[in-house]
């Protein structure tokens, strides 16, 4: 093939020759090589993120790349994209409070890290970078990471249980219900029922929340930082594991929804009755993916939690569950890559990009607008128009995208008049 | 590859049944439980309780407003208008405008209530405008899309009008002068009831009965019933069913408009973000009338409404305000879960 055309091109420069050369060369490479060759790049660019986003130039409106504290809270609310996903891509229930499960993750931080309950207990386990007799509990991150994680899968199943059966909009009403139930508990938790019994330390917060680390022996043995927080690449290590959390939670989507759940997700999704006609239990399948979805809030909750060192009550009101929401709708529901691609991009607009344009327009146009203060109506807007004009997404899987050009069936099993009185 | 799913290796769930023993027994024990907390705090404070079942009947009343709208929405395209307490609050801060405007402040008699008739027409135009606006925009085209699909639009078009909002009167609440008069209409017990409150209920009443007629006698009311029943039913049968639709906006939006001008001058201020914590309220209220259900509705945002206040102001046991939204977003996932046609029975979409 390659020498044919060579032959063809005759007397050409020799540049394009050696390209064509290289690419007859990569279409010998076996197939799996050639699958697994973006993301890798993917993924090595991003890990190297940290060496040269300060060199890369400005992008016109936007600004400069954003920095690595921001890329720290892109990748987790990629994660709780990813998450959401599973709930509202896979299985096509609307959840409109994702932000209790976020809130339960980062709540099981600050209770099992930190020095909250210290007039009460005192208990270490693996903890790094606090004093050895700091009253509190204090469990390693890595522990309390996964601790969250199961934790909220379980809240999730306790909430989806007697919810599930509702039907669709209901079921959005529902969950928002407990989102907006979630931050008030938080918020009065410091003197819960009159007991005394301080749960959540009211609008005050908790803080500190102890940071991750691999303590001193291994430190020592290996070379790994004994704690994020006095390491001198602080940062650049809750980026990297933060990374390597966002892999793990991608690769578990990924797996997840080409796994026979993950299909009877879809199936459920695409039509409830039919999906019950061929034996798919609705009931199990639909926890399931609430507890699945769940899981990765309540780990990136945690670990956003130790990030930050502190959790308050007002990180968690329902603007937050529209803004994960608005990730999932913009990048493509049920396409993961999508997911990524919306999740990072509102974070970022979040953190840093709508100061970046609200700078720019404003010295531009010589204007005193506040571009932040806006960015629900922003990200409403997202949502409008994303749903109106390109309801599969930018991104969208090939399947969705079918689902909303044709239509789907709109009867439901469950349905107000049909559920069980 | 569907059809192997019922092996999936999961536990089972315990058996229905179980469920359906328990759910009335629990319901019953919670009602009972609310009874028992009402009698002893009427018994202890009966000039509070007094005091505290007016203010819940004239917030039912705005609510009831508020309600009415979900309720008519849901009623005919079975959607979540999420803007719909944000076409409130709108309309809110459209009478807010005009009471400072028109230099209201301290006027009585004729020219005020003639004043105040003028605020609500124009409120009640500008709220069925902004709504039936947002049904063309962003409701119409998603008629046939997936379920979830008109209703994120739904939640997107609530930030927007939010954000708009912010934009017009920025993020403090903006104070309305006081205009309604606010003396003692009579007094019971020690406690007065004010002028302000009567008002309320002398402008809801009406709009009520109103509404009641429109959608039980009228042609257009026939039509928005059959629509409700069967869409396409109706476009066979002659109905412009796009019409209806948009009738159907515009009298909710109305409606919202009316419940924004009593708000206004009854509560005296708005805030940006007020419409949304109030719309989530009336919802509530909605479906625990039964949602679609116009009576039903009323009934609910009179009953949320005092359940709020109840909780806001008595002593005996009480949770305190803190807790008012957690306690009526927890009445709202029972309701939908124990009986999600609501109190009301059995569930008509129209005219109850």
């Amino acid at each position: 093939m390659a020498r044919s055309r060579r032959q063809e091109l005759g007397g050409r420069v020799s540049k394009s020759l050696r390209l064509d050369v290289v690419r007859a060369q990569w279409r010998r490479l076996p197939r799996r090589v050639r699958g697994a060759a973006l993301p890798t790049t993917v993924i090595v660019l991003a890990f190297l993120y940290p060496y040269y986003n300060e060199s890369l130039p400005d992008i016109p409106v936007f600004g400069s790349f954003p920095s690595v504290d921001t890329a720290v809270t892109m990748t987790i609310f990629i994660m709780m994209a990813i998450g959401l996903n599973i709930v509202v891509g896979y299985a096509g229930l609307l959840d409109l409070g994702y932000v209790a499960f976020y809130a339960v993750g980062a709540y099981t931080a600050a209770w099992f890290a930190s020095p909250h309950f210290g007039e009460s207990a005192t208990a270490h386990v693996g903890s790094v970078g606090v004093n050895p007799n700091a009253a509190g509990f204090h469990v390693s991150i890595w522990l309390v990471v996964l601790v969250a994680g199961i934790l909220t899968a379980f809240i999730g199943v306790l909430i989806g249980l007697p919810t599930l059966r509702l039907r669709g909009d209901y079921l959005a009403i529902v969950t928002l219900g407990f989102g907006e139930i979630m931050p008030q508990i938080a918020r009065n938790g410091d003197n819960l029922f009159s007991t005394g019994f301080n749960l959540t330390n009211g609008a005050q917060g908790i803080n500190p929340i102890d940071p991750p680390g691999f303590g001193e022996t291994l430190n020592r043995w290996l070379g790994l930082p004994s704690d994020y927080l006095t390491a001198a690449n602080g940062l650049r290590l809750f980026y990297w594991t933060a990374l390597v959390l966002l892999l793990f939670t991608v690769f578990c989507s990924v797996r997840l929804r080409d796994s026979r759940l993950g299909r009877a997700w879809i199936a459920i999704r695409e039509d409830e009755t039919a999906a019950a006609a061929m034996g798919v239990p609705l009931m199990r399948t639909k926890t399931w993916a609430y507890a699945a979805g769940a899981f990765f809030g309540g780990i990136a909750g945690a670990y956003y939690a130790s990030f930050k060192g502190a959790v308050f009550p007002d990180d968690f009101f329902f603007n937050i569950s529209i803004f994960i929401l608005c990730m999932v709708i913009l990048g493509g529901l049920g396409n993961i890559w999508g997911v990524i691609v919306g999740g990072g991009f509102l974070a970022y607009l979040n953190q840093e990009g709508l100061g970046n344009i609200g700078a720019e327009i404003n010295q531009t146009f010589g204007t005193n607008i506040d571009v932040p203060l806006y960015q629900f109506g922003i990200f409403g807007a997202i949502l409008v128009l994303v749903m109106l004009f390109k309801p599969e997404g930018l991104i969208p899987s090939a399947r969705r995208k079918a689902e909303f050009e044709e239509g789907v069936t709109e009867e439901y099993l469950y349905d107000v008049r049909g559920a069980p009185e | 590859m569907v059809t192997q799913a019922r092996r999936l290796p999961f536990p089972t769930l315990a058996g229905r049944s179980a469920v359906q023993l328990i759910m009335p027994t629990f319901a019953a024990l919670l009602v009972l439980l609310l009874f028992v907390w009402l009698g002893v705090n009427l018994i202890k404070t009966p000039a509070e309780f007094y005091r505290l079942f007016l203010i819940g009947l004239t917030n039912g009343a705005i609510y009831g407003l508020v309600a009415l709208g979900y309720s008519l929405v849901y009623g005919i395209l079975e959607l979540i208008n999420f803007a719909h307490g944000d076409v409130f609050m709108l309309g809110g801060m459209l009478v807010a405008t005009m009471v400072s405007s028109f230099g209201l402040a301290g006027d009585s008699g004729l020219f005020l209530w003639s004043m105040i008739l003028l605020m609500l027409v124009i409120v009640m135009a500008f709220c069925a405008a902004i709504n039936t606006t947002i049904e063309l925009v962003a409701y119409r085209r998603l008629r046939h899309a997936p379920r979830l699909a008109p209703l994120i639009t739904a939640i997107g078009m609530s930030f927007i009008l939010q954000n708009i909002a912010l934009v017009w009167k920025g993020a403090r609440p903006t104070s309305v002068d006081s205009i309604l008069p606010r003396g003692e209409v009579f007094t019971i017990g020690g406690v007065a009831y004010t002028w302000d409150k009567l008002i309320v209920l002398l402008f809801t009443v009406p709009v009520l009965i109103v509404l009641v007629l429109l959608v039980q006698r009228t042609r257009q009311g026939k039509a928005m019933r059959a629509t409700a029943q069967d869409r396409d039913a109706s476009a066979m049968m002659g109905i412009n069913v796009n019409r209806t639709i948009s009738f159907t906006f515009f009298i909710a939006g109305a409606l919202a408009g009316a419940a924004g001008l009593l708000y206004a001058l009854y509560i005296t201020n708005v805030r940006y973000d007020e419409g949304f914590r109030l719309g989530l309220i009336a919802f509530t209220a909605a479906v625990v009338g039964g949602i679609g259900n116009l009576p039903g509705a009323v009934l609910g945002g009179l009953l949320i409404a005092m359940i709020e206040s109840f909780n806001n102001g008595l002593g005996w046991a009480t949770p305190g305000s803190d807790w008012t939204q957690s306690i009526i977003f927890a009445i709202l996932i029972i309701i939908l879960v124990f009986r999600p046609e609501g109190l009301l029975g059995e569930r008509t979409p129209e005219g109850g």
